[in-house]
This record gives C-alpha cells, structure tokens and sequence, in this order.
C-alpha cells in the first residue's frame, strides 16, 4: 500500500461480489443449544454499506447472531450469505478471509505482543503472507506501513512497543477493533464496542469507530441508545431470538411492538427512549 | 536499529557467540571438559527447538525426547550403513533432522490439533507409546543394549577423521551455531510471530484469518527437524543410542531445564541447556541428591521467578540501565547472606538424610564442607534444624525488605516509561 489516506483498503477477495446485492444475508436462521432456541428463524438482509445496529434485551441472543454469522458456532438450521455466498458450517479464519472481520465483547486480543504486533498480525494475511517463515517481518514493508497507519488511526502510536496486556482497558478496546478492521474487511461485526466505557469514552469512541468503518458495512451490537440512534442507519430490534423489527432508527421509536417488547410499555418514562429521543431533536 | 539485525540480531552477540565456542576447548582442555562441550552444544539446540514450542507457542510438551531420540536412532542407523560411503560423517546429524521432522509431520498431526492440558496430556501418552514401542522393536531400538557405531568412517575429508573429541565438538559447535540463527531468524518471520498470537489467544488467531492448528503444526514439524539434528549429533558424539534417549527422563529434562533457563526470552534455553549439562555431569558426581536439588530450583523457580534466569538477568540489567542497582546493593547483600545460610543449613540437612538412608555402610560421620557431622547423634539433628529455623526467621523480613525496595525501583522505572510513552 502506497498512499497514506484516511481509510484502509484492502485487496479484499470480496470484491469480486455482485454490486447493489446484500453484503450479507440471514435466512430462516435457527441456533438451538440442547432444548433451548436461542435464535428462533431470523431473517436479515443488510445492504453494502449500511450501518446496522442490533438492539435488544439481556439474553436477546445479539452474541448469539455474531457468533453464528463469523463462525464460530455452526446454525443449526437457516443460512447466512456473505456476498451471495453461503458460509454457515465454515470455519472462522475462512469467513474472516472472504471479508468479514469481527470484535469481541469481552476484550480478545494478544497480551503479550506489542501494540504494534498486535496490528501486524491482523494484517498479515490480508496481504499474503499466509504461513511464510522464508520472509523476515521487518521487510514486510506494506504490513509495517499498514501497522503504522491503524495505529495512527485508533491513537496508540506513542504506545507502539507497549505490551497489549499493559494498556488501559478504553486502549485495549480501540487496539480490539484495530486488529478487527486491519484486515481490510468490508463486512465489520462489532460486539458491544463501548461496553465497560465512561461516557466520554464513548463519545471519543463512536466517532473512531464511524472513522475506521467508512465505507464499509457494518454490524454493530450496543446497548447505549445514545450510540445507536447516532450510529446506525438501520436497527434490528432481537427479543428471545426472533427479530421483531429491521428498519430505520425513526420507525423503529415508533413501531408499537418494539416499544412494548423492548422499551416496555411505560415508553414515556423511559430513560433508554429519553436517551433516544436526543439525535432526532438536534436533526 | 538496521535491517540486519532487526533480521537476525546483532552481529556482534552471534561474533561472541562463534568465538566463545571456538575458543572454549583451548581453554577447558581435559577429555571431560571437550565431552561437556560438546554435550552442551547439543542441548542448546534440543532447549532451543523444545521453546519453540513451550516459550513461543504455549504448546507444553512432555515429549520432546521422542523427536530428539528418534532422530537420534535414524542417524545412526544411517552413520552404520552409509556412513564414510554416500553419506558423508559431517551429515549424519541433518539425517537425524530430517528424521525428526518427519516423525513430527507424522505425531504432530495427531498432537497439534488441540492446545493447553490436551495438547500436553496427548504428547504424554504419545512419549510412553514409543518408549514402550523400543522394547517392542529391538531390530530398530536394538533392545536393551541400543545400537552402537563407529563415527570414523571412509576416508578422512581435509585430515578430519572425526575420531578425536575435539572434532566432533568442532562439528557440534557448528551445527550449534547455525542451529541457534536459524531458530532465531524464525521468531522474525510471519509464522513465528502468528505462534506467538496462537499462543496468547489461539481463539482470536481464528478471526484474523489464521487456522491455529496449521500454525501450530508447522511450529511443530520445524522444531521436530531442529530437535533431530540435536539427536543425531548426539548420536555421533557418543557412538551409541539407547532406548532412554525417546524416555520420559529426557523429555522431562528439556522440560525443566528449558524453564529453569527462561522460557520467555530467546536465549533462556540456551542458560538452561548449559545448567542441564553441568547438573548432570558434575553435580551428578558432587552429591547423591542431586535431583532432590534440581526438583527444589525448579519448584522455586516456578514460584518465586517464572521467566527463569533469563528474565531475573533481564530484570537486572534493566535496573542497571536506569542506575537503580546501586541503591539496591545493600538489599541485595543481605538477601544473599541470610540466603545462602539458609541453603548451607538445608544442604546439610538433606544431605544427612540421603547419608542416613544410602551411605550408612560408611558409618555415621558425614563429611559436609569441611564439618564433621555425625547423623547418629539427635544433637546434630536438633541443632541443624534449630538453625535452619533460625535462619529461616531471618531470611524472611530481609527478603521483605529487599522485595519492598525492589518494588519501589521498579514503580520509579514505570512511572519514568510512562511519561516518556516509550522506552528509554
């Protein structure tokens, strides 16, 4: 990669995808653990691009969803299509490889390797260099630069040889979606980004997350509604494993089911909806 | 820093390095002196290629011996029947490598799969697999004698024969030294840094587009490859091999010594294998307890420092550099002082145990640094543990003090990196 812009873009093997379809798809999507159904038929469809928000109470299944569509659990029936291709029953690190890249609600990263290190191995293989040991890494001049530049853009390049275990926790969630985005990835699954963040923490947050995100589809579990209703383009609303509403921030605050199943039916006491109510007013 | 040595380390550490092995039999001249060399030699290569899995992928095996011994049995199998002909003597030990390699394709495929507790339980039974498969097969373990060779074969290449020690040291330390470059030229590659990440969080290696297991079994098959020709040399140098080099003993041994050495930085094996050959040849000869003694450092290690020697060296020099050391002097006196009593008194004790229990044909007197003590008496047995509690009384608050002062220095050093937001 030559040129220092703002975005990272990546020989994505996605590319070759048919333009204007669904960047990724849910169909009849069912996961049962033993007896339980945690997710009970969703269907989802997210144009490229888009900004998605899942919402819903403790228990919803939202991580569920993350887990099914990036591999790490097999659905037990249903299917999920990343770019018209079907990838359910693939592994992770193929799924990831066709362009789908996600975090981790509790913090998922490399303890003991550098900040840097920890940039360079999430983009190691976007650029190629697969199983190598005949290539030394210092040489590896497009990982290095692209290392650099994620660093710049999450704000950790004054603690580039600081070991990823002895950071601040808000610092290791940024280094948790660097590893996430380095790969270069259009689909982008983020679980719960902010969660354990004070508040000004996440306001720096969602506006490096937009940053890192642009241009790219992106999925995103959360909980501070504030977030949402700021973030998303579109939320989906996921109450006992069934999606009760996929639609733009706006119908879903209206949408009399989501009020009565999520929000409660004492919507105008409400602190989430007060919460909610903020972005409209200033638009 | 230049692109060399960010791509193989400093030039001058890997000068040093050549010239302290060139050097170290003109110095050391005696027959045991060359053989310890030599011994060392070999098992920095076997600690070196055991840390590639322990230190660098997390991988805890109990087997590592299979991959040395093995190597070692092809090796001389080959050095007997091609030996001085097609294969020529100085390659018998990449014939082990490649042995080694080949065995680890074939049981790291069963092993690699899983990580943590059943990666290790998996490589423990594989171990008594083979052990036992030795006194199955005697027409390739050769039973319980093993399989002997004779090293000085065909014609002699430049005058080398390889019948003297000093020879065979000189290939030893060769192998030794392109072995050890080689392996440290694989922590800076791609594969040797995604071993790292498999090792911190094999479940996030899955999302970054990397199959842990691959990772892990091609780790596996390298330090298969580097753990034969550690086998083979051995196998040259002693002309003999027996069943015990594939035993449980001798992947124990990489095992403890590897940790003992410092698992966590590079050259902590190479402490621990040069530990491993003075522990089993000299200390060996010193006292009867002396696996009482390795089982004791060991168990301390783990509890007290469990990055080894390397890291405690680390740790150190790290103090020297920010000028910390000097303050600590005093500290450090009395921690050695009230720490070597206490050793001096438990040595004693051990040692009128083992004395009691192996040596009484000698009669009741032991002689322990120059003291007469007489394990017959319940006076000595009093007082020697009187004073190892009284020693112990001691030790405690000065270890105290000395940890408290260290962490003070330590807290400074961290608060001047933070500041700074890098090193120094």
């Amino acid at each position: 990669m030559s040129g220092a812009t703002g975005t990272i873009t990546a020989p994505s093997p996605a590319s070759a995808w048919r333009s204007g379809g669904p960047a990724l798809e849910l169909r009849a999507l069912h996961k049962r653990f033993g007896k339980t159904d945690i997710i009970c038929g969703v269907d989802l469809s997210v144009a490229t691009g888009e900004r998605v928000a899942i919402i819903g109470p403790n228990g919803a299944g939202k991580s569920t969803l993350f887990n099914l569509i990036s591999g790490r659990f097999e659905p037990s029936s249903g299917d999920v299509l990343l770019h018209g291709q079907r990838i359910n029953g693939k592994k992770p690190y193929e799924i990831n490889r066709l362009g789908l890249s996600r975090s981790f609600q509790i913090t998922n990263i490399f303890p003991k390797l550098s900040v840097f290190e920890n940039l360079r191995c999430g983009v190691l293989w976007s650029l190629g260099y697969g199983y190598t040991f005949l290539k030394f890494l210092v040489d590896l001049d497009d990982a290095n630069a692209r290392a650099q530049q994620l660093m710049a853009m999450i704000d950790l390049s004054h603690k580039r040889d600081v070991l990823a275990i002895n950071l601040t926790y808000a610092e290791q969630r940024a280094l948790e979606v660097g590893i996430t985005i380095g790969s270069g990835a259009s689909v982008i699954l983020l679980d719960e980004p902010t969660a354990g963040m004070s508040r000004s923490e996440t306001a720096r947050f969602i506006d490096l997350i937009k940053q890192v995100t642009e241009g790219k589809t992106l999925l995103t579990v959360e909980h501070d509604m504030g977030v949402v209703f700021g973030l998303a383009d579109k939320i989906a609303v996921l109450v006992y494993g069934e999606l009760i509403a996929f639609d733009t921030p706006d119908a879903v605050r209206g949408d009399a089911r989501v009020q009565e199943a999520y929000l409660g039916t004492a919507v105008a006491e409400s602190p989430a909806l007060a919460v909610a109510k903020r972005p409209s007013q200033e638009a | 820093m230049s692109r060399l040595s960010a791509r193989v380390g400093s030039p001058w550490v890997w000068s040093l390095f050549a010239l302290v092995m060139l050097v170290a039999p003109q110095l050391f001249t005696s027959g045991l002196s060359v053989t310890m060399l030599s011994q060392m030699g070999i098992a920095i290569i076997a600690c070196l290629s055991y840390n590639m899995l322990l230190g660098q992928g997390g991988m805890l095996s109990f087997g590592h011996a299979v991959y040395t011994g093995l190597g070692g049995f092809v090796a001389i199998h080959s050095l007997n029947s091609y030996g001085g002909g097609a294969l020529p003597v100085s390659l018998v030990p990449l014939v082990g490598g490649f042995a080694g390699m080949g065995f680890a394709v074939l049981f790291g495929y069963v092993t690699t799969r899983k990580s943590g507790t059943t990666f290790a339980m998996i490589t423990l039974g594989l171990a008594e697999l083979v052990f036992a498969m030795s006194l199955m097969i005697p027409e390739f373990f050769g039973g319980e004698g093993g399989v002997s060779g004779n090293r000085v074969m065909g014609r002699p290449v430049l005058g080398v024969t390889f019948g003297p020690a000093t020879q065979v040291y000189y290939l030893i330390a060769a192998y030794t030294l392109a072995s050890v470059l080689l392996m440290y030229a694989f922590t800076q590659t791609p594969l040797g840094r995604m071993l790292n990440a498999v090792r911190d969080n094999p479940e996030r290696v899955e999302f970054i587009g990397y199959n842990p297991q691959r990772v892990r079994y091609t780790a596996f098959i390298i330090a298969g490859f580097f753990a034969g020709i550690a086998g083979g040399l051995g196998a040259l140098t002693f002309e003999i091999v027996t069943a015990e080099v594939v035993g449980a003993a001798r992947s124990g041994a990489y095992l403890l010594f590897t940790f003992l050495g410092g698992a966590t930085f590079f050259f902590g094996p190479i402490l621990g294998a040069v530990l491993m050959v003075l522990a089993f040849v000299l200390l060996s000869e010193i006292t009867k307890a002396w696996l009482l003694y390795l089982g004791l450092l060991f168990l301390l290690m783990v509890m007290f420092a469990p990055g080894g020697l390397a890291s405690l060296i680390m740790m150190n020099l790290q103090m020297a550099r920010w000028r910390k050391l000097g303050r600590l002097l005093p500290a450090y006196a009395a921690l050695l002082g009230a720490g070597s009593v206490v050793l001096v008194v438990a040595f004693a004790l051990i040692e009128m145990v083992y004395h009691r229990q192996l040596g009484s044909s000698a009669g009741p007197m032991l002689l322990f640094l120059g003291l007469q003590l007489d394990t017959s008496s319940t006076r000595s047995w009093l007082g020697a543990f009187g004073l190892l509690i009284a020693a112990g009384l001691v030790f405690r608050p000065v270890l105290r003090r000395f940890l408290v002062q260290w962490g003070a220095a330590q807290h400074e050093i961290e608060q001047a990196l933070l500041s700074k937001g890098g090193l120094p």
